[in-house]
């Protein structure tokens, strides 16, 4: 039994290891078991963050031969790789590569786009996405976006918003309070806010509005989060914030991040996926694709030959 | 908004660069001096009437301007034109762009609507009173004026209202168009991405971040029907005092005709039936001041829809 949260060597653990994790979220400890064989790189644990602790990953999703094309041009070519709860999968790549494509996909907000037609099979629970009612998905599949983009609204209302039935306008406010709060818990943005909740939400800094969008995403209690490079338009000190928030959340819903920025996918993501040209090139654990990766077109993009 | 000042001297310029900075000037300040002259002028002409009795008190007929009365008629007349106007363009005119700007479909018809709208905008108030005399006249719309013998007179509050709402229209619908379009996608799409559908996007989201663009929209609107002229002569009736039908309070009101600032100055002019200077001289100046208030209100929520925004 190891608890790790000292610093140790590189090891390789094997399928049913039982071991002890720090857990971030309130310093505790749980013994967990191993579902599949992880290494174990300490070398990447922050003593103030304690990344990389290792969490039992549990499949919530599927895609499945997945192509998407925008009229003629191809967009995602015959993608297929799991998506778990319990850990953060970071999609990598050059610009156009697809990766924003494919994670719009899975909660179907590429029908939005009038051209985009779709070959291929996503399923959430074993249930494939297509056959669900689309607004039903996205409650289960949320998504934050790029640019912190809350509404025009009171930081209570932004969350309330996704707690209230489509339009309606405002049933029983203090009966909403407790799961908005919980939210805004989860996002890490309640002690913060938790006296101005009826203040515009567009008052607050770049990095509170992203984590109020967090909390936004959270209160349909989804069971899949989607984040398209949420860190691209903060500051260093909000990015590691929402970094060490989404390294939290991977516990409680499977997390997919689309990110440019490498170093992050190396910090955060438990497993990479990285795409060119559409194609899915490499599928492997993060500290595996960057510390070793197997096909030459990642190795050069990893290592700045291009993107 | 600041400028960087340039750290250069104007010594090196040439001739037509200084005569053009010259001229600029000198147009600049002509108009401050124009503008300053018209109201100072009219504070001269028309000081002498502008007492607060003036606001309050019916135009009478009289001898000398000093029996007249005031404006209470015509303020009144301009405040339930207005708001009738308004109370039709907004909500039309609020409609108009979401559909324009969120469906827009098929768009062969929302080329057609935008066209339309755009035509609005430059139409010459007379011939959409033109328009209103006709169809105001027809007798399955007599109930909105007084109809005697099978006669519709056609005259009255609500065919001016509906026609100044026409002139106010095109003006709603470019501010809140372009608020609308200013709202970038992802918002819209952060809707969807927790399950809501567009109309609740629409409802909860979009019309709440133009709400500052349809109040800007409306008095720009307003402060438009408000200066026409035309219109009111030949729809409201121009009858001084508000002539109501009926004993319904204020449907009476609004079926009968009345009057307005801008008739009543027309009709006090010199060149007008009732030749009262003064009288149109301080019923313009009233008219000055609404129309700033409104400018200013444009202001604070043009500034307030500036303020908090995505990025």
């Amino acid at each position: 039994m190891d608890v790790i949260n000292q610093p140790l060597p590189v090891r390789q653990l094997e399928p049913g290891a039982t071991l002890t994790v720090r857990r971030p979220l309130d310093g505790g400890t749980a013994q967990i078991r191993l579902l599949e064989e992880a290494i174990l790189d300490t070398s990447f644990v922050s003593s103030s963050t304690e990344r990389h602790v290792v969490v039992p990953t549990l499949e919530r999703m599927r895609v499945e031969e997945l192509s998407i094309n925008y009229g003629q041009k191809p967009a995602v070519r015959s993608v297929s790789l799991p998506i778990r709860q319990g850990e953060v999968l970071g999609l990598i790549g050059p610009s156009g590569c697809g990766k924003t494509t494919l994670l719009r996909s899975l909660n179907r907000l590429t029908e939005l786009t009038k051209s985009a037609s779709l070959i291929g099979r996503v399923t959430l629970d074993g249930v494939d996405i297509a056959e669900l009612e689309p607004t039903a998905l996205r409650r289960r599949v949320t998504m934050v976006f790029q640019q912190p983009n809350p509404f025009p609204m009171s930081v209570f209302d932004n969350v309330a918003y996704v707690l209230r039935e489509q339009a309606k306008r405002k049933p029983r406010k203090m009966s909403l309070r407790p799961q908005v709060e919980e939210a805004l818990a989860r996002a890490g943005l309640l002690e913060e806010v938790r006296d101005n909740m009826d203040h515009p939400a567009l008052r607050l800094s770049g990095g509170q509005q992203q984590r109020l969008c967090i909390a936004r995403a959270l209160a349909a209690n989804p069971e899949v989060l989607l984040l398209d490079e949420p860190c691209s338009a903060l500051d260093p000190q909000s990015t590691k914030v929402i970094e060490d928030l989404i390294v939290k959340l991977r516990e409680e819903v499977a997390v997919v991040i689309v990110t440019h920025n490498l170093q992050q996918a190396h910090r955060i993501a438990d497993h990479v996926a990285f795409m060119y040209l559409g194609e899915l090139v490499e599928y492997a654990p993060g500290h595996a694709l960057f510390g070793n990766p197997k096909e030459q077109r990642t190795r050069e993009y990893v290592s700045g030959a291009f993107g | 908004m600041s400028r960087t000042r340039a750290l250069e001297s104007s010594s090196s310029w040439r001739w037509t660069d200084r005569l053009g900075l010259a001229f600029a000037w000198l147009v600049g300040l002509l108009f401050c001096v124009i503008c300053a002259a018209i109201v100072i002028y009219l504070l001269v002409q028309g000081i002498r009437y502008l007492h607060p009795s003036f606001l309050w008190t019916n135009p009478k007929v009289g001898n000398t301007q000093n029996e007249t009365g005031g404006i209470l008629a015509p303020l009144l007349g301009t405040a339930l034109v207005i708001a009738l106007a308004m109370g039709i363009a907004t909500p039309v005119g609020v409609g108009i762009a979401v559909w324009l700007s969120e469906y827009a479909r098929p768009r062969q018809l929302a080329r057609v609507v935008e066209s339309t709208v755009e035509m609005f905008a430059g139409a010459p108030s007379i011939v959409l009173a033109l328009f209103g005399v006709i169809l105001f006249r027809a007798s399955f719309l007599g109930f909105l004026t007084e109809k005697t013998g099978g006669v519709v007179y056609g005259k009255g509050f609500f065919p001016a209202g509906a026609m100044l709402s026409l002139l106010a229209l095109p003006l709603v619908v470019t501010s809140v168009r372009e608020g609308l379009q200013a709202i970038p996608n992802h918002v819209r799409e952060a809707s969807y991405a927790v399950g809501k559908t567009k109309i609740a996007t629409i409802r909860r989201v979009l019309l709440p971040a133009v709400r500052p663009d349809i109040i800007t929209g409306s008095m720009i609107g307003a402060g438009h029907a408000l200066g026409d002229t035309v219109i009111i002569v030949i729809l409201l009736g121009d009858t001084y005092i508000l002539q109501g039908v009926g004993h319904v309070p204020l449907l009476g009101t609004l079926r009968g005709t009345g009057d307005t600032l801008t008739s009543y100055i027309f009709d006090n002019a010199p060149t007008g039936d009732l030749n009262q200077p003064n009288k149109a001289f301080a019923a313009a100046l009233v008219l000055l001041v609404i129309v700033l208030i409104l400018n200013v209100i444009v202001d604070i929520f043009g500034r307030k829809a500036r303020e908090l925004k995505w990025t």
